[in-house]
């Protein structure tokens, strides 16, 4: 695909020119060591509190793993997509933020919608019935 | 040694003798049909020996033109089918009263509403759609041609995998019973064990991929290769809307997938995500797949808004009113689909403050797309109207969609949709919309930009008979669904026991049949414009006296689209052009870089067919050896380096000189 992309570049270099130099920047060995380091160290920590029973409750571990991956994600974001806000022009971070919102909508948004569900539909006792708002 | 049983299972997975469908005559006879029609073809084709250019000029082709001239055939094939569904449909709702049955049984019938569902959305409006978009995108942005011509051609045989494995299963197995969104309970394991699930759920996973990475490269085509001085603002709306289409495509279309996938792990492995025990919820099913839904709705009409944007402008020889409340109502509509999905089902049991919220977000998009039919007559608001084709399209539009939008907002009130809920009203809404908004735009489409893609115009006389037919059919045909919804008649229903409700359903069937004439006369306008070709000739590139940047090259644009990348001054930058006196460059040329043609994504393709159908008949062997092969084609592409060649200057020299003498014949 790159060649292809690439290639096609050049075809419009006439009228493209000012697309050059915003270019996400390759990395060096040290941001991609780095990059894989911190990850391990991420996905490495879950497994050890679940497997050794390190948090009380069973809430506290979903959570703790839950905001892990939240930042497991920004890592790979930052050291393996290259991704910072001037990179091509401003535009993934655009794209960034317009994901964040579309998954935060689509989260959110079910959480509710499955919430009220749970509640509203769940088998009624005739007297819970009747004391129904 | 074929009396071994399983042998017979290892080789042919669950796929035996009886799956082939021979005793229903009905589809014996469509059997023959196809095959006669087949095999009547392949010998055209061999006689004429066009077998050759088929390969090397279409299948192989990764020009976006020609891609985007693939994608509307397969959507008319597709029509053809999911029409005849249609027809179906109404002739057995008409036919079944006072105790006949019809002549679709229930699971025949079942079968019919599924695929006539899937395949109008799928692979009629969602090909229509992505056809226009590649081939007028790259030509309205002054481009030669996509971001990733390969992937193009990869994502249109995607596109016809997907539609090919939904064609296979109507003679061999059957199709989904469940609807055209399958829900589970119903589309679980328990419930539809046979193939029609997975045919289904196989079909849209494979499309899936096509459409996905189709608009990924549209988004990169239209954000990285604008002609210069073209800013977003200056932006044909055609490409505004696509943009905004595309972006909805990408941010969707995963939720399609994922949700899918966790449909067919209840199907295949046994989880518990969508199945009434063990912790799992059909509602949240029904939930993910709104959320993709919703948004695919206006994927459908943003594109078809774009067009009747162009048609109108051009036609009433006005500058698009409001161009910038166009392109900001544009936008809204984008982000506002996200916010409505629950409106579907609104009666699942959510509380009075989601159904509130869900109800008044709904009630919202109606101020965008309102905004948008005020723009265009004022476009029309003293202009000179030319009453051509496009413009009839796009008067009909104006006209239906209104009445489609005006049920719909009547839909969003939370306590009537408790009445209207899977109601005929409804169907009748839905088609309003769809029909009215979607078809009628792209149909406004094919007239519009059909002298451009293939150098002559459609013969006025028959575009006018199919919008006719079309326009009064759509009335008769669902007007009496909405009286029908209204008196509480449900949906997917193959009998009836109240007499009075015929009557209706008559009328709804004669104005399908109006509908059908309307089809009809369009592929006759094509027959009768291909004999009538030297007297419709374009030779100018602008028949219409257009506005933006496809006009000022020739009918049909050559290979490489504009010799020189053309400069934007203005929207409207072709009309721009013409006014400042623009003389084309005749000299100067230089040889032109353009990607190479390849076969991968059609091998690709065919490929993940084979996959498909090994999956969904669980033949074990075939689903490894194909998925091998397909990994194996995917690396082995990568390794062919032969990608791009150039077009000498004497070929680039030629084909101007040929369009100059034509030019110079129009004076």
């Amino acid at each position: 695909m790159t060649t292809n992309s690439t290639s096609h570049e050049d075809a419009h270099e006439a009228h493209h020119g000012h697309s050059h130099g915003h270019e996400a920047g390759h990395g060096s060995l040290k941001s991609y060591v780095t990059g894989f380091v911190l990850s391990v160290i991420l996905t490495a920590i879950p497994f050890w509190l679940v497997m050794g029973d390190v948090l009380d409750s069973k809430v506290a571990t979903v959570a703790a793993i839950m905001i892990i991956g939240a930042i497991q994600i920004v890592v790979h974001m930052v050291y393996f997509l290259h991704m910072n806000t001037k990179s091509e022009g401003g535009w993934t971070v655009m794209a960034l933020i317009f994901t964040i919102i579309i998954v935060a909508i689509a989260l959110i948004g079910s959480l509710w919608v499955m919430h009220h569900l749970n509640t509203n539909m769940m088998v009624m006792s005739p007297e819970m019935m009747k004391n129904l708002p | 040694m074929f009396s071994d049983p399983d042998l017979l299972k290892f080789i042919f997975g669950r796929l035996t003798l009886e799956s082939i469908p021979y005793h229903e005559p009905i589809l014996v006879a469509t059997f023959c049909g196809v095959a006669l029609g087949g095999i009547a073809l392949m010998c055209l084709l061999t006689y004429m020996k066009w077998w050759g250019p088929l390969w090397h000029d279409w299948i192989t082709s990764i020009d976006h033109k020609k891609i985007g001239i693939m994608y509307i055939i397969l959507a008319i094939v597709m029509l053809l089918r999911g029409f005849s569904d249609a027809i179906m449909m109404r002739i057995q709702q008409a036919i079944a009263f006072n105790g006949s049955e019809g002549y679709l049984p229930p699971h025949h019938y079942d079968q019919v509403f599924t695929a006539h569902g899937v395949i109008m959305i799928f692979f009629v409006a969602m090909p229509f759609v992505t056809g226009f978009m590649n081939f007028v995108v790259p030509l309205q942005i002054g481009a030669r041609d996509v971001s990733f011509p390969f992937l193009n051609n990869f994502s249109f045989w995607m596109t016809t995998a997907g539609a090919i494995i939904v064609m296979i299963s109507l003679f061999v197995g059957e199709f989904a019973r469940t609807g055209w969104l399958a829900y589970p309970p119903l589309s679980g394991a328990d419930y539809s064990p046979g193939v029609g699930v997975d045919y289904y759920i196989w079909g849209l996973q494979v499309a899936g991929v096509g459409t996905t990475l189709s608009g990924i490269n549209l988004i990169a085509t239209i954000v990285k290769m604008r002609a210069p001085g073209m800013s977003f603002m200056k932006m044909p709306v055609f490409t505004w809307t696509s943009l905004c289409t595309n972006i909805l495509i990408v941010a969707t279309f995963p939720i399609l997938t994922a949700t899918l996938v966790l449909l067919s792990l209840d199907r295949y492995v046994g989880t518990n995500f969508f199945t009434n025990d063990l912790g799992g919820n059909p509602m949240m099913y029904i939930n993910l797949i709104w959320i993709w839904g919703h948004p695919e709705v206006y994927i459908l009409v943003l594109p078809a808004f774009g067009i009747f944007s162009e048609v109108v402008a051009t036609f009433s020889g006005k500058r698009l009113f409001g161009y910038a409340s166009m392109v900001y109502a544009t936008c809204a509509i984008m982000i506002l689909s996200y916010l409505v999905w629950l409106h579907h089902f609104f009666t699942m049991g959510s509380g009075a403050s989601v159904n509130a919220f869900f109800g008044i977000t709904t009630m919202i998009i109606s101020i965008p797309t309102g905004a948008k039919i005020f723009n265009w007559l004022f476009t029309i608001y003293r202009g000179r109207v030319r009453y051509e084709v496009p413009m009839l399209w796009t008067i009909g539009f104006m006209i239906t969609f209104v009445i489609g939008g005006m049920t719909g907002v009547m839909l969003a009130v939370p306590p009537a949709d408790f009445v209207l809920h899977n109601s005929l009203f409804l169907v009748a809404h839905f088609h309003n919309v769809i029909i009215g908004g979607v078809l009628f735009g792209l149909m406004a489409g094919v007239t519009y930009w059909f002298p451009k893609a293939f150098g002559y115009k459609l013969d006025p006389f028959w575009g006018k008979m199919s919008f006719w037919f079309w326009f009064i059919g759509f009335y008769f045909a669902f007007m009496p669904l909405y009286v029908l919804g209204l008196m509480g008649v449900t949906r997917r229903m193959s009998q009836f026991e109240d007499p009075s409700l015929q009557i209706w359903f008559i009328i709804a069937a004669v104005g399908a049949g109006m509908i059908a004439i309307g089809i009809l006369s369009f592929i006759i306008q094509l027959v009768v414009s291909y004999i009538k070709r030297e007297e419709l000739k374009d030779e100018t590139g602008d028949p219409w006296h257009g506005r933006t940047l496809e006009w000022s090259t020739s009918s049909p644009p050559p290979d490489y689209n504009f010799a020189f990348t053309p400069v934007v001054h203005d929207h409207d930058s072709w009309y721009d052009m013409k006014n400042r006196g623009y003389a084309r460059p005749l000299q100067g040329f230089k040889p032109i870089h353009m990607p190479k043609n390849t076969g991968t994504g059609a091998i690709l393709a065919a490929l993940n067919v084979v996959l498909a159908f090994g999956l969904i008949w669980y033949i074990w062997w075939l689903v490894a050896v194909s998925f091998i092969a397909i990994i194996a084609v995917a690396i082995g592409h990568t390794f062919n380096y032969k990608r791009d060649f150039y077009i000498p200057v004497e070929t680039v020299s030629a084909e101007e000189a040929k369009r100059t003498e034509l030019l110079a014949k129009q004076v």
